[in-house]
């Protein structure tokens, strides 16, 4: 019988998700026994024109990570979905746009002001923008089109699974290996479409080591404004830490290191937005009653929005691409 | 004029993320060649808005192959942005961490990207001319001892830095976690397998390229020269430093041209806009830009391995220093324009990235619980500076009294050479590619090899990762036909 066979890609990421995969060490000796990894452009020979020629629905699994910013990431995450039985987008950049999506509280015409003219290093007295098409006295030269927002995966093409964290954990990327070839072995059912693979079904703080006491917060401070209990709730100690409203996961690496969560495995189980629950989760343990003092609280914390939807704004009910 | 076209598309493993163009004339002959970078992110501009403090852990995402990097410079550009200085072993267990992010990411690109070149050769065949094929050709051993030099980097950064992807440990006035005993003597043992590891790939590029005539003479030959400036960041002795000091310039002779500390860069370095590429070319200002022209009238310099031990005057450490002057001995004397030497001055920035962070781990202060202080004052301006592997880093924020960004400022490694990368890529398309002469996958790893000396990583400026690249070539009359096609 055939290999079932595998692809891995990368829209716009930073290579993260790769090393991640990289890292499962001596398990990516059983991935490349056990399936024909047909494309991944970063550990075997590129052949795009080769995914072209594939018949429909020929790939059994695709992981695809990074998110979608410009025309080319979109044209190959479509070419993907319709040569791949299972799409799964995998990181935080895929699964929900992650600090890239961050763009999309600007626009596209900010950024390139920014970038290409006000920067202080640049040096532009002639304007010049970066071009989809340049003609050259030798002739033309194409780049992709910068898109006015950065999308998740499942904006541009139907996903059938997700697995989150910035990047995956290496021992969660195995787990789901592990999962995937019994199915494929074994002939076990699929999970259901929309699962999101390789991470817990609680929050972060279920795997925070720290003790908790009842929090009652009368201010919010910055981790650089005062020196950090290590055995302590950071949110008991006034930090803001996304724990309660991130997916558990990565084993709690962050608070671990003595410092907060900032989310990036996505919201828990049946939540969809994770900035609604953190304030939610906060609403609780902010210790007034007075609106006029819980104001006063709650302006103490600094760039809620760019905190709470740290890496899943493309993906939140804001989306923010109607901001 | 009937222009042929080359396209080198993707240079990097995958589709779009680098290009090159190459153009021939009527004679057959390379009438001019572009580098495009056909990704753009936004950092500068999405940044504004973050608290300060912040930035060390949003920048990581620069890139993911070397997260490490954009951390430190983060790290330091807020220090400077709360105007505190960590303590002493704050700082040492931060350049700890950045010395072993050296040695691991220095041995990634010997092995698996830029090595396989000479060990097996540059006309070898492509699906030999990986780290799987330098295994076969010089023993499972030396696999084996590689992907443990690799693990021993991993557990270090995951150690000191609390993930071995995106670190986090690093906030203004010092670091959040410092080292027990027992986790010393833990780093001291792995520590010392990779000072013995870049000993032993010392020893690995002595035999298998510097005792080969014809490698030496590729080194050496015109068609990988390039003479421009050369940058790199120096200690208060001009020796080579990762974590800090002052930058130097050298021209092309070797005499000093500037050196500058990190809050004087906008002096000294600027960045030309191009519209057929997202990534902009940084000249020097104080000359100005000049278009793509080497030499001392010219304004492009190189941030490389190369280029840092040009504009230094040597080692901090004793074998990174023997090996120092061993090369310029071989290679003709100071400066040397030589882009494949760049793998050499490569390796011994790994030897002395392993020698100096075996110096910090046996610090007698980096268990010193003194890790990090509490800003008291914001200075609302701060620039850090850090050698990447790839380059001089340079972080710049403005905040307001709050220490909340305004503006954002960042030259990264890779982004320094990109005019560099530009004129060595076609300079070797000229040296290679003539009227009758077959384009064949050898002549093309040859091109390749101009570009890959840089141990581009688009990650930072897009981003790439390590692996040999696939190339598409597509020579084209003026019609447009297909006259020939490599791919690989």
């Amino acid at each position: 019988m055939a290999k079932p066979k595998l692809a891995l890609y990368w829209a716009a990421s930073c290579g993260g998700c790769e090393v991640a995969v990289l890292d499962i060490e001596a398990k990516i000796l059983d991935v490349a026994a056990f399936f024909d990894i047909v494309f991944w452009p970063c550990a075997t020979d590129f052949k795009y024109k080769d995914v072209e020629a594939m018949a429909d629905k020929s790939i059994t699994l695709c992981l695809f990570n990074g998110a979608i910013r410009n025309s080319e990431n979109e044209k190959i995450a479509k070419l993907l979905r319709a040569k791949s039985v299972v799409l799964v987008a995998f990181g935080s950049c895929a699964y929900e746009g992650c600090i890239p999506a961050l763009a999309n509280l600007t626009t596209k015409e900010e950024i390139f002001k920014t970038v290409y003219l006000e920067t202080p290093s640049t040096y532009n007295p002639e304007k010049v923008f970066p071009q989809p098409i340049t003609k050259v006295k030798e002739g033309e030269l194409e780049i992709p089109v910068f898109y006015e927002k950065v999308k998740s995966l499942d904006q541009v093409v139907d996903v059938d699974y997700y697995i989150p964290g910035c990047p995956p954990q290496s021992n969660q990327v195995a787990a789901v290996i592990d999962v995937v070839v019994d199915i494929l072995k074994n002939g076990k059912p699929l999970p259901p479409k929309g699962t999101i693979l390789g991470a817990g079904d609680k929050t972060c703080c279920d795997e925070c080591p720290r003790t908790r006491k009842e929090k009652k917060i009368k201010q919010f401070h910055r981790p650089h404004e005062i020196m950090i209990n290590p055995d302590e709730c950071l949110l008991d100690q006034g930090i803001l830490c996304m724990g309660p409203a991130t997916r558990s996961g990565c084993g709690a690496l962050c608070v671990k290191a003595n410092v907060p969560c900032r989310g990036c495995y996505g919201a828990p189980p049946n939540v969809h937005d994770q900035g609604l629950k953190m304030l939610s989760a906060l609403s609780s343990i902010i210790d007034a009653q007075d609106p006029e003092e819980i104001d006063k609280i709650i302006s103490t914390i600094v760039d809620p929005t760019g905190t709470f939807y740290r890496f899943s704004l493309a993906h939140s009910t804001l989306k923010a691409a109607d901001l | 004029m009937s222009t042929k076209h080359i396209s080198i598309d993707p240079i990097t493993r995958l589709e779009g993320h680098g290009k090159i163009d190459i153009f021939l004339n009527d004679a057959g002959d390379v009438e001019n060649c572009y580098f495009q970078i056909p990704e753009l992110r936004g950092f500068e501009q999405f940044c504004i808005g973050r608290p300060v403090e912040e930035m060390p852990r949003i920048t990581t995402r620069l890139c993911g192959v070397c997260p490490e990097a954009h951390h430190m410079a983060s790290a330091k550009a807020c220090d400077a942005v709360y105007h505190v200085e960590p303590p002493s072993a704050g700082r040492k267990l931060r350049e700890l961490l950045y010395n072993v992010f050296f040695a691991g990411d220095h041995a990634l690109h010997f092995y698996a990207l830029g090595g396989p070149d000479f060990v097996l050769g540059p006309e070898a065949s492509p699906a030999e001319r990986n780290i799987l094929g330098v295994v076969a050709k010089v023993g499972v051993e030396i696999g084996k001892k590689f992907i443990q030099h690799r693990a021993h980097h991993s557990a270090i950064m995951e150690l000191l830095g609390g993930k071995k992807i995106h670190q986090v440990t690093s906030l203004p006035g010092g670091v959040s976690k410092g080292l027990t005993e027992e986790e010393r003597k833990g780093v001291e043992s792995r520590v010392l397998e990779m000072v013995e590891f870049a000993k032993f790939t010392i020893k690995l590029f002595e035999d298998v390229v510097l005792k080969n005539k014809a490698y030496v003479d590729l080194i050496l030959s015109d068609t990988y020269s390039l003479k421009v400036y050369s940058m790199g960041l120096v200690d208060e002795k001009n020796r080579v430093n990762f974590y800090d000091g002052k930058v130097r310039v050298v021209d092309c002779n070797g005499k000093e041209f500037v050196k500058y500390s990190p809050n004087e860069y906008l002096e000294n370095v600027a960045e030309h806009v191009e519209p057929w590429s997202y990534l902009k070319f940084p000249f020097l200002k104080k000359i100005g830009w000049k278009g793509f022209i080497e030499g001392n009238e010219g304004s492009i310099y190189r941030a490389t391995p190369l280029s840092r031990l040009n504009a230094a005057d040597g080692m901090a450490t004793p074998l990174a220093q023997a090996e120092y002057e061993r090369m310029y001995k071989t290679l003709g004397g100071k400066p040397v324009h030589a882009t494949l030497a760049t793998h050499w001055a490569r390796i011994i920035e790994l030897l002395y990235a392993a020698e100096r962070s075996l110096e910090l781990v046996r610090d007698p202060e980096i268990t010193s619980p003194n890790i990090r202080v509490i800003p008291k004052e914001t200075q609302t301006e701060g620039v850090g500076i850090v050698e990447a592997p790839r380059g001089t880093l340079t972080h710049h924020y403005v905040t307001d009294e709050r220490g909340i960004l305004k503006k954002v400022n960042l030259i990264v490694g890779t982004t320094n050479n990109n005019a560099p990368i530009a004129m060595s890529v076609k300079k070797a398309a000229m040296g290679l590619i003539k009227k009758g002469v077959q384009v064949t996958d050898g002549v093309l790893n040859k091109i390749e090899m101009a570009f890959r000396a840089y141990d581009p990583c688009f990650g930072c400026a897009t981003h790439t990762l390590p692996g040999q690249m696939p190339l598409v070539v597509t020579i084209r009359n003026k019609n447009g036909e297909v006259l020939q096609e490599i791919r690989r």
